[in-house]
C-alpha cells in the first residue's frame, strides 16, 4: 500500500496491552454479574472483603491530591500551584469514579447502591462514607466542569462555576477529610481481627496523613507522566518544592506510625518470622526511603528522582491499604484468601480505564495550562482564577487566554 | 424486658432437633447430610458441635448492642426491643460489613446466589413477638437450650454453677461478652475449644466507632470556619498586594485601568 501511514489509528504497545486487559476485563464482569460473587471471586464466610475493599481504600487514598491541592491553592492562596490543580483535580476524579465502580461490582445487590440516600444509620461508618463519596465525587465534578464548559464555550456556566468555587472547595476539603479518614474507621470496629501491626485506634488520623502523603506524590507522578506523553508538566522549582512538602508529610506520618505502635507495645510483633511481618517491613520501606530520598537536594530537585521517590510513595500507600483490607485480615479469619483470576482482572481493568480516561481527558479537554508568549519570555497560563472572580474583579473569563 | 436463650452444653446430648426445628422454621433443607456438616452456614443457622462427646452450640448471639446492626449503612440489622437481631432483607445493599464488623463472624452470604442476602440465626422474631419461644428451645428434649427472660436465665445460670462448681467452667459466656448477648452459654469445657473467643472486650464494640463518629458535626463546624477563616485572610492579603500596585499586576486589572481611561478619556 502506497497510502501515507498519517490517518491511520496507530496500533502501539501500550494500546494492545490495554486492549488484552480490558478485553479480560469485560469477560470477568459478564461472570460477575451472569454467576454472580461465589463464582467469580474467592470470597468467602471467613473472608468477606478482598481484593475490590482494598482496590476501594487504595483509589480514594491516591485521589487524596483533589482535597489537599484545592486547599493549596483556593485556601491557602498558593497561586503559583494553580497550574496542576485541574489535572489532579481530575486524577481525584478518576479515582473516586473507580471506587464506585468496584463498589458496585463488589455489592451483592449494586441496584441498591443508592438506600444510603433515604434508608439511615448514623451510627454506621459506611452509612458516613457513602453520603461523603457521594456529595464529594459532585465537588470534584463542580471542581472539573470548568474544563468542559471552556472547551464548550459556555461562558455564562462558567461564570456561575466559578463563583461558588471558594464554598465547593471548602465543602470539598471537609468531606475529604471526613471520609479519608473514615475509610480508617471502618476497621475500629475489628478490634479481633485486624493484625495489631495495623489495628490502631488511631486508624482515622493514619488514613488521613497518608491520603494527604499520597496527594502530594500524585501530583509529581501526574506531572510527570503528562510531559512524557503530551510534553507538559510543572516547571522543576514548582515539582521541588511538592518534593520537600511529602519529605515533611511523609516524615510526620511515619513518626506517627512508629509512636502508636510504641506505645501499644507491639514493636515486639516485627521478630516473628511472619508473612504480616514481611508486608509491613515492605510497607515500611515504600515509604521511608522516598522520605530520606526526598531531603536530599540531590534528589528533590531532580525531576526523574522526584518521580521515582513519588512511584515509591504511592506505592507504599497502596501496600497500606492491601495490608489492612486483605493481609492483615488473614490471620483471624481461619482461612487463606487470594483473590481469583477474574477479580485481579477486574481490578487491572479498572486502573488501565483510569489512565486511559486521563489520557482522553487531557487530550481533548484544556486540563494542563499551555504556555503562551508573553513579553519577556514564555508564562503558563492557568485555568481562570477563581478567586478573583469572586472579588468581583472579573466578570466573565478570558477563554481565550485559556486555550485557543 | 428483653427475651433471651440460656445454652448449658452439659445438659446436651446432641440429638441435633434444635438444628432441625431451626432448619423448619426457616425454610432451609435438612436432611442427614445437613445434620452432619459442623459449620454453620448460609443453610444452617445453628450447628451443634460434637467434640469428644462434648456437646456446643453455635448460633448468632443476637448481642444487646450488635456490632453488626451499628455497621450497617442501611439498618437491614436492627437489635428489637424484644432480643432479636432482626435482618430486613429488602434494605440490605450487600456491602457485607456486618460480617466484618461482627465479633462472633456469624452472618453469612448467599455467594452462590446472584441475588445474595445476608443469613443468619434472628431468634425468631416472629415466635418471640407471639410470646412463644424459639422453634430451638421448643424443640429440646432435654432442656439444655431455655427460652426466657435474660435477667432470669442469668441468674438460673448463676444458680447452676453455684450449686455444681465441678460441673463448670466458672463463666458464663455472653454475660459481658462484647457488652452482653442474648445467648448465654454454660459449659463444662472451655468456650475456646469451640471456638469461641475468649478476652473479648466486655464494652459494646459499636462504641468503637461511634465515638469517631460522633465527631463529625464538629469537624464539619469547625473545618468551615477554620477554612473559610484562612481564605479570607489570604485572599485579603492578594487583594492588598493588588492594590498596591506591584508592576506584574494580574491582566484582569490592566483592563480595569484601560476602561478607566476610556471613561476619562
Amino acid at each position: 500500500m502506497d497510502k501515507p501511514e498519517l490517518g491511520r489509528p496507530r496500533l502501539t504497545f501500550w494500546k494492545f496491552v490495554l486492549a488484552v486487559i480490558l478485553l479480560a476485563g469485560f469477560y470477568s464482569l459478564l461472570l460477575r454479574f451472569v454467576r454472580g460473587l461465589g463464582a467469580s471471586t474467592n470470597l468467602s464466610d471467613a473472608f468477606p472483603w478482598g481484593l475490590w475493599v482494598g482496590f476501594k481504600l487504595f483509589s480514594v487514598a491516591l485521589a487524596g491530591g483533589g482535597f489537599t491541592l484545592a486547599a493549596v491553592v483556593h485556601i491557602f492562596n498558593l497561586r503559583r500551584y494553580r497550574p496542576v490543580l485541574r489535572p489532579i483535580i481530575l486524577t481525584a476524579f478518576l479515582g473516586y469514579s473507580m471506587f464506585i465502580v468496584s463498589l458496585i461490582i463488589d455489592l451483592g445487590r449494586p441496584y441498591r447502591v443508592w438506600h444510603p440516600l433515604v434508608m439511615w444509620n448514623e451510627h454506621s461508618v459506611m452509612f458516613e462514607i457513602a453520603w461523603c463519596v457521594m456529595l464529594y465525587t459532585t465537588v470534584l465534578i463542580l471542581e472539573f466542569i470548568p474544563a468542559l464548559f471552556e472547551r464548550l464555550q459556555w461562558k455564562k456556566a462558567l461564570s456561575w462555576v466559578h463563583g461558588i468555587t471558594i464554598p465547593v472547595v471548602i465543602a470539598g476539603v471537609i468531606l475529604s477529610t471526613l471520609h479519608q479518614s473514615s475509610l480508617g474507621s471502618l476497621y475500629l470496629i475489628v478490634p479481633g481481627k485486624l493484625y495489631p501491626l495495623w489495628y490502631s485506634p488511631f486508624e482515622p488520623v493514619f488514613f488521613f496523613l497518608s491520603a494527604l502523603c499520597a496527594g502530594v506524590a500524585m501530583t509529581i507522578f501526574a506531572s510527570w507522566h503528562s510531559s512524557k506523553a503530551f510534553g507538559k508538566q510543572l516547571e522543576l522549582p514548582l515539582l521541588t518544592g511538592l518534593g520537600r512538602v511529602l519529605a515533611v508529610l511523609l516524615a510526620f506520618y511515619l513518626t506517627v506510625r512508629a509512636l502508636d505502635l510504641l506505645h501499644r507495645d507491639v514493636f515486639h510483633l516485627l521478630k516473628l518470622p511472619r508473612t504480616e511481618t514481611y508486608l509491613f517491613f515492605l510497607e515500611a520501606v515504600l515509604l521511608i526511603v522516598p522520605m530520606v530520598l526526598l531531603f536530599f537536594r540531590k534528589i528533590h530537585e531532580n525531576l526523574t528522582a522526584l518521580y521515582f521517590c513519588s512511584v515509591l510513595t504511592l506505592l507504599g500507600v497502596v501496600a497500606n491499604r492491601m495490608n489492612v483490607a486483605v493481609a492483615g485480615m488473614e490471620a483471624s479469619s481461619g482461612t487463606y484468601y487470594f483473590p481469583k483470576w477474574t477479580e485481579l482482572s477486574i481490578t487491572l481493568t479498572l486502573v488501565a480505564s483510569a489512565f486511559a480516561l486521563f489520557a482522553l481527558a487531557v487530550k481533548y479537554l484544556p486540563v494542563f495550562p499551555v504556555t503562551s508568549p508573553v513579553a519577556g519570555g514564555h508564562r503558563a497560563v492557568s485555568p481562570k482564577p477563581a478567586v478573583q472572580v469572586l472579588a468581583g474583579k472579573l466578570a466573565v473569563p478570558e477563554l481565550t487566554d485559556v486555550r485557543s | 424486658m428483653s427475651k433471651a436463650l440460656l445454652y448449658d452444653a452439659t445438659l446436651c446430648i446432641g440429638c441435633k432437633r434444635c438444628e432441625q426445628a431451626c432448619a423448619e422454621h426457616n425454610h432451609l433443607p435438612y436432611d442427614d447430610a445437613v445434620a452432619a456438616e459442623q459449620k454453620q452456614s448460609e443453610h444452617k443457622f445453628t450447628v451443634v458441635l460434637n467434640k469428644d462427646d462434648k456437646f456446643m452450640r453455635r448460633l448468632c448471639m443476637n448481642c444487646q448492642d450488635p456490632a453488626c446492626a451499628s455497621a450497617c449503612p442501611v439498618a437491614a440489622l436492627r437489635k428489637t426491643a424484644a432480643g432479636p437481631v432482626i435482618y430486613e432483607e429488602e434494605r440490605c445493599m450487600g456491602c457485607r460489613y456486618c460480617m466484618v464488623a461482627c465479633p462472633f463472624s456469624v452472618p453469612r452470604y448467599e455467594w452462590n446466589k446472584l441475588l445474595p442476602k445476608v443469613r443468619k440465626c434472628t431468634m425468631c422474631p416472629d415466635r418471640v413477638s407471639k410470646g412463644l419461644q424459639t422453634a430451638c428451645a421448643e424443640a429440646c428434649p432435654t432442656g439444655a437450650t431455655k427460652f426466657g427472660e435474660r435477667d432470669e436465665l442469668i441468674a438460673e445460670a448463676q444458680q447452676r454453677i453455684h450449686d455444681n462448681p465441678g460441673n463448670y467452667v466458672n463463666h458464663i459466656y455472653g454475660l459481658n461478652e462484647v457488652g452482653g448477648t442474648s445467648v448465654l452459654l454454660l459449659s463444662s469445657v472451655p468456650f475456646e475449644e469451640f471456638g469461641y473467643q475468649s478476652g473479648l472486650m466486655t464494652e459494646a464494640m459499636p462504641e468503637l466507632t461511634y465515638r469517631v463518629l460522633s465527631k463529625v458535626p464538629d469537624v464539619v463546624t469547625l473545618g468551615g470556619v477554620l477554612l473559610g477563616g484562612v481564605w479570607w485572610i489570604t485572599n485579603r492579603r492578594a487583594e492588598v498586594a493588588a492594590a498596591e500596585g506591584d508592576g506584574h499586576a494580574s491582566p484582569i486589572q490592566g483592563k480595569e485601568q484601560e476602561r478607566g481611561q476610556k471613561k476619562n478619556g
